[in-house]
């Protein structure tokens, strides 16, 4: 038996390393995956919430995070590329065009 | 038994997170997020979710990481430079975020006792198994959602195509 407080922890722990990661990271890709990262670490919670309660909605709601991250990632993923052929780079600090 | 499988994974995750955190490399990156998604996996079965343990494993682990590497490789990212970002993403993000942490982990423990715990793979023993109850919600009661994602989809295909043309 393990207590459902010691997953939504680990959520919290992943959560906050993903929030670090969105802070640090310079590379464009691995700040994208650093948001995949929260959303794992969110549905984890759905997930343990669902079964908290003896209901499956959690876990629907989980499928339909799957399916817009899923959307998501194909859409980010080719605005990097069409920002790469424009830039040549992928540091965020360089891609400051609205700035000046 | 069950906490020892908890401890495992939870570790796997946990380590597979950090080393996306300190890996400067982008490929490195991303197959650590794939370890974190994996052993996520597990954790959703041992929350007896089997189908969004096997939708994570077809669908993060298979598809979207898949569509990371090839971009990596597609721009032929290399190591990340190093170069200081915003100072107050350091100064308010950093202590920010673990502030987040904390108060999270104390409402979580200190309501640990009304959250209870769980057996391995809640839904097992019982005689309708987890699939078939999340279908008969999904084509029942949310069928209108569940048909419009597949418009988001194909307006995500669609918007993907035109941005990643070459004569942007």
């Amino acid at each position: 038996m393990v207590p459902i407080a010691y997953y939504l922890v680990l959520a919290a722990v992943l959560f906050c390393i993903g929030i670090a990661a969105f802070l640090i990271k310079r590379n464009v890709i691995t700040i994208f995956m650093s948001i995949e990262l929260m959303l794992n670490a969110v549905n984890l919670t759905f997930v343990a919430f669902a079964h908290m309660w003896h209901q499956v909605s959690g876990q629907i709601f989980v499928f339909f995070v799957m399916v817009v991250a899923a959307a998501e990632a194909a859409v980010g993923l080719a605005i990097i590329i069409a920002l790469f052929r424009v830039r040549q780079t992928l540091n965020v600090d360089q891609i400051d065009l609205l700035k000046n | 038994m069950e906490i020892a499988l908890f401890l495992i994974f939870g570790l796997l995750a946990v380590a597979g997170a950090l080393n996306l955190l300190f890996q400067r490399h982008p490929i490195n990156s991303a197959l650590s997020l794939v370890v974190v998604m994996m052993s996520l996996a597990v954790l959703y079965w041992s929350l007896g979710a089997e189908f969004l343990a096997a939708a994570q494993v077809i669908v993060y682990a298979g598809a979207v990481m898949v569509l990371f590497i090839f971009v990596v490789m597609l721009l032929n990212a290399g190591e990340e430079e190093r170069s200081h970002g915003s100072k107050i993403a350091y100064i308010a993000g950093i202590p920010g975020a673990a502030a987040i942490f904390c108060l999270l982990s104390f409402v979580f423990l200190s309501e640990r006792s009304h959250l209870g715990a769980t057996p391995l793979g809640g839904y097992l023993s019982s005689a309708v198994s987890n699939i078939s109850e999340i279908s008969h919600t999904l084509f029942t009661s949310l069928l209108l959602p569940f048909e419009v994602t597949s418009i988001l989809i194909l307006v995500a295909i669609l918007g993907a195509v035109v941005l990643a043309r070459k004569e942007l």
